[in-house]
Order: C-alpha cells, then structure tokens, then sequence
C-alpha cells in the first residue's frame, strides 16, 4: 500500500512538473488563494492540467455541506468510462474530472473535494443529502426538475445499439429496421422512452437493473439488442460484453435521443449557480472539450440510424 | 328492570359491549388525530409529500401501473395450480411409507429443504438468467416461463410442507380405521386422509397464496416490464417516489380482500372444530 501510494506520488510530480516545463504560466491557483495542485493521485493528465481560470470565489462559500469542501457524489459502484476503475479521487473517468474540474473553478482544492456513494432513488429521495451534487450521468427532463434540481448540462450523449454478432439489428440503417428486433435497456435510464417513442418496436422491450443482466440476456438470445447512452455502449462493446459491438447511434436530434446529463442538487439548492456557472466557464474555455477528449471515444466511427 | 326476555346478565353483556365499542373507538380517533396533526408537523413532511404523495404523478401514472399489474395477475394464475400439483406430489412423496419408496422420501425432503431456504429472489436469478443461458431458442429462453418456473419450485415447497403438515395432523386412528375397512394404503391416502387434510390447511395455503401475489413481482429483475418494473420507471422518469406508492395501492386493493377472505375461513374452521368462540 505505502509503494504504491509512493509511486503514485512520484508519478504525480512527475507529471506535474512536465506540465509546469512545458508551460512556464502554469501555476495553478496561485492566483486565487486556493491550492489547486493536485491531491496525490489525481489525475494530471493534459485536460487537467495548465492555468485554471475560475470564476468567483464568493459564490460558492457558505453554500457547501462542510465549510472548504466540496462534496460529490457518484454511483456505487461506478462505471468507465465515467468514473475509472470506479475510483473518482483519482479524477479518471469524464464524471471524476469533470467533478474535479467544477470544484477547481468554484475555487476548491482537489484535496477538498470529497467522494461519496450513492445510489439513484438516495439522490432523489427526500430529506438530507450526504452530498453537494451528484454525478451519474443524470439526464435533464422537466419531469424530474419538479422534485430536484440540475445543473446545466455537462455532456449531450447519443442514444446507441449494442447487440452481439449476427443479431437482427445487425446492418440497420433506421429504425424501420428495427421494428422486430427484442430490446433490452437498463432500468432508470431514459434508453427504454427511447425505445417506446421512437424506435417503437412490436416486441415489449425489457428491463435490467444493470449491465450484468443485459449481458446474459443477451447471451441467452432473450433479447436482440439493447440500447444505452453511446459512451457506455462503446464501453459495454469494447470491454463489458464480449462478442458485441456498436451497431449504431441515433442522431441528437431524435426524440429525446440526446440526452443532457446534468449534476442532480436537492431542490433549489443555492450552490446551483455556481456549478452553471463554472460549468459555462469550463465551456468557454475549452476545458471541458479537453476533458471529453481524453475520457470519452470518438463518436464519429459509429454509424448513424435514421429515425424518418 | 329489565326488558322483557331479557336477562339482568344479557343487560350486562349488553352494556359492557356498547362500554368496549366506545373505548375502542375514542383511542382510534385520537391516535388517528394525533398522526394527521403531528406528522405534518415534522420538518421534512413537505418533501416527503412531494416525494411520495404527489397526485399528479399518481394521476399520471396509475393506469400504466394498473396495466402491468395485470401481468402479475396472469403470471400468479398459471403459477397457482403447478404449483398446488407439485407441492401435493412433493407432500404425498415425503409421506409414503413403503420401504422401497424410501429415496422418494428422501428425494422430497432435500427438494424442500434446499427450495425452502433459497430466498426466492435467487433462485428467480439463478434460473431465470441460467436456464437459457443452457442455448434454448425462443420462445423457449422466455423468461416469463422461467421466472414462472422458479416461482413454482420455490413456492412448490412452501405448499408441500403445508400439505405434510396437513396429513401428518389427520389421526392414526382415521388410517387404521381405513385399512380395517379394506381399503388399500393408496386408497386410504386418497379417499380418506387427503381431503381431511386439505380442508385443515386451506387458511395457511391461502397465506402462501397471498405471498406469492406479491413474490411475482420478482420476476421483473429478469426482464419483463411488470407493475413494480413499471414504477420504478416513473419514478426515475418523474424522480418522484409516488408511483411506488400507487403500486402499493394496486396491491392492496386484491390482497386486503384475499386476507379478509384468508380469515373468515379461519374463523369458520375454527368455529367447526371447537364450538363457539370465546371473547
């Protein structure tokens, strides 16, 4: 435990220091009072790393669940490409950095920025919350902001199709390809409206509560496909299930196919603004593109089914 | 004083009885009354009501809900008889006594206790997802068949040991009364043991009954979009607990009155077997 600590360290500064050579301006928060370099073992990777614009450091003082930190919570356990090896203080996975990366902007430390678990319904349950925010690739909707509140949004996904090898939804082009197809989505995501609004198919879809139980249902050739978010289809593709790949995305446009994930907050909760705001700060200056690049694959191989 | 063909004790009775309806009824008012003022009183009580009682969600929601209940509905009624069959067959195999027999009595006392102490959630995982993973094609790998079928396996030994408990309480005395008859020992089970041990078990068979009603919801962690699949749905859909509560509701409206009905068959076999009841 203590080598590995060490060499995690090591490798930090290591990091840091090739990011302060390349680029004599860097000097993270120095500016603004608060320590912004890197808590052992976070993550340093280009996207993380450089001068850190923030936004200002009133707006979020007072307003967090323990004075100097800010608390975040994810899922239990987590998933890639969201959160690494489902360890977020490490800052590896998009929702990880992305958290550290709000916390850095509203002028908190990486080393204030605590981690905690929980699960859906604990977040939108009613009474005290164990967290600041959370971050499980919530999608925005009108429905869910009468009882909660979001942050803006922090990434606009696809919704795609994962199916194994020589499925009926192999070589579809749009959704009337699809109609006879079996599908399978996981439960509390968007993918099954989805699946009802727009692909419409004239077998009833079903339901798992996660990735595991999709996969034997799709190797027991219960169901056909299943549709999840894009990011987590690639990563079900290339390392969950074996055997299977991206059959095809949907445009952003379809339906409520572009799903905008949002940080979920107890209703009106004042520290709401300060994440949009940081986030419209990340935004503009190019962070949170940077951040998308280096956890999320590119998009642009997998085909596009049509919806007409 | 008193009343015509009416006895000073009858009187008495009488006005005990009005005295315990009006105790009984003065404490339910004010415990009622004390939860309707004081739990909205509690700090989170505004929350709680937009998080679980929320009657446009509920409105919103109900009739989808009542629609997949009626999966349940249809999955509980195939499951129903396999299951009385099976759990007859599994009671009748742990109660025979002929030597020869004797791995059928073993064969029944392992099934029950091995399917007894499974919670049924596991073995609907374990057969539901395992089973077709065996390469069976559709509608073979359906897992409403085998979701069903782990319902039945389970609950089979639930039923089983109701029915054993049932013959074992019929007494030695009605079989050997039977074979000095001349029956044979597959007719004494059959003509004279079974139907006085079913007549005993019928109340605590309902309650196995009644628990399956609510252990098929189970059967949505392998698939199938039934009512608590439904309102877990919404509920993410709405990130609104009410639809779990207008499920509640559905379940209630067919259980109270499989309850009521569980008890007023006790009451009469009670009544049946030990003469008047005693207050």
């Amino acid at each position: 435990m203590i080598r590995r600590l060490s060499l995690a360290l090591a490798a930090t500064s290591l990091l840091t220091l090739a990011a302060c050579g390349g680029d004599d301006s860097s000097k993270p928060g120095a500016d603004a009072g608060a320590d912004t370099s890197a808590a052992p073992g976070v993550n340093t990777d280009d996207s993380m790393s450089g001068d850190w614009e923030m936004i200002s450091l009133d707006c979020a003082a007072g307003k967090t669940l323990t004075p100097d930190t800010v608390t975040i919570g994810t899922g239990s356990p987590a998933f890639s490409p969201w959160v690494e090896n489902d360890a977020p203080e490490t800052g590896e996975g998009f929702e990880a950095a992305v958290g550290y990366a709000i916390a850095r902007t509203m002028g908190y430390a990486d080393s204030q920025v605590v981690w905690v678990r929980t699960t859906f319904d604990e977040a939108i349950a009613p009474g005290d919350k164990n967290f600041d925010f959370n971050m499980q690739q919530y999608s925005i909707t009108p429905e869910r902001e009468e009882t909660i509140s979001f942050s803006d949004s922090y990434y606009a996904s696809n919704q795609a199709i994962v199916a194994l090898a020589g499925s009926p939804a192999e070589g579809a082009t749009s959704v009337a390809d699809l109609k006879d197809v079996k599908f399978g989505a996981q439960a509390g995501t968007t993918s099954l409206t989805f699946i009802n609004d727009v692909i419409k198919p004239s077998n009833e879809a079903f339901v798992y509560d996660d990735n595991a139980g999709a996969k034997a249902a799709l190797e027991a050739g219960q169901i056909d496909a299943i549709v999840v978010d894009l990011p987590t289809a690639l990563y079900i593709s290339a390392v969950e299930i074996e055997g299977t790949s991206v059959i095809g995305q949907f445009p952003g446009s379809a339906g409520e196919a572009s799903d905008n994930y949002g940080a979920v907050f107890t209703k009106d909760n004042p520290l709401v603004d300060c994440v949009d705001q940081a986030l419209a700060l990340l935004k503009t200056n190019g962070r949170l593109d940077k951040i998308q690049q280096a956890w999320l694959s590119d998009n642009a191989g997998v085909p596009v089914i049509s919806v007409d | 004083m008193s009343q015509p063909g009416v006895t000073r004790r009858q009187a008495f009775e009488r006005r005990q009885k009005r005295r315990s309806v009006l105790i009984a009824l003065t404490s339910t008012v004010i415990v009622i009354g004390l939860v309707v003022a004081l739990v909205p009183q509690t700090p989170g009580w505004y929350k709680v009501k937009r998080s679980f009682f929320d009657g446009a969600v509920l409105s919103d929601t109900f009739s989808k809900l009542l629609s997949a209940f009626t999966k349940d509905i249809q999955i509980f009624l195939w499951c129903a008889p396999c299951i009385l069959i099976w759990g007859m067959t599994l009671a009748i195999c742990r109660s025979v006594r002929t030597p020869a027999l004797f791995p059928l009595r073993l064969f029944a006392a392992a099934y029950t206790d091995i399917f007894r102490g499974i919670p049924v959630i596991l073995t609907i995982l374990l057969v539901g997802f395992g089973v077709p993973g065996l390469g069976l094609h559709r509608p073979w790998n359906s897992p409403y068949l085998w979701g069903s079928v782990a319902l039945v396996l389970a609950y089979s030994s639930y039923v089983a040991e109701v029915f054993r408990a049932g013959i074992e309480s019929v007494h030695e005395s009605q079989r050997a009364g039977a074979r000095s008859l001349g029956l044979s020992s597959g007719q004494t089970l059959r003509f004279v043991i079974i139907p006085q041990a079913v007549r005993r078990v019928i109340p605590p068979l309902m309650n196995d009954f009644v628990s399956l009603q609510k252990d098929v919801a189970l059967i949505s962690l392998i698939g199938p979009i039934e009512i608590l699949r439904q309102a877990g749905i919404d509920k993410s859909k709405y990130a609104n607990f009410t639809p779990y509560v207008g499920a509640a509701i559905i379940f209630l409206l067919l259980t109270i009155p499989e309850t009521r009905f569980v008890d007023h068959l006790m009451t009469r076999e009670r009544r049946r077997t030990s003469g008047t009841a005693v207050r």
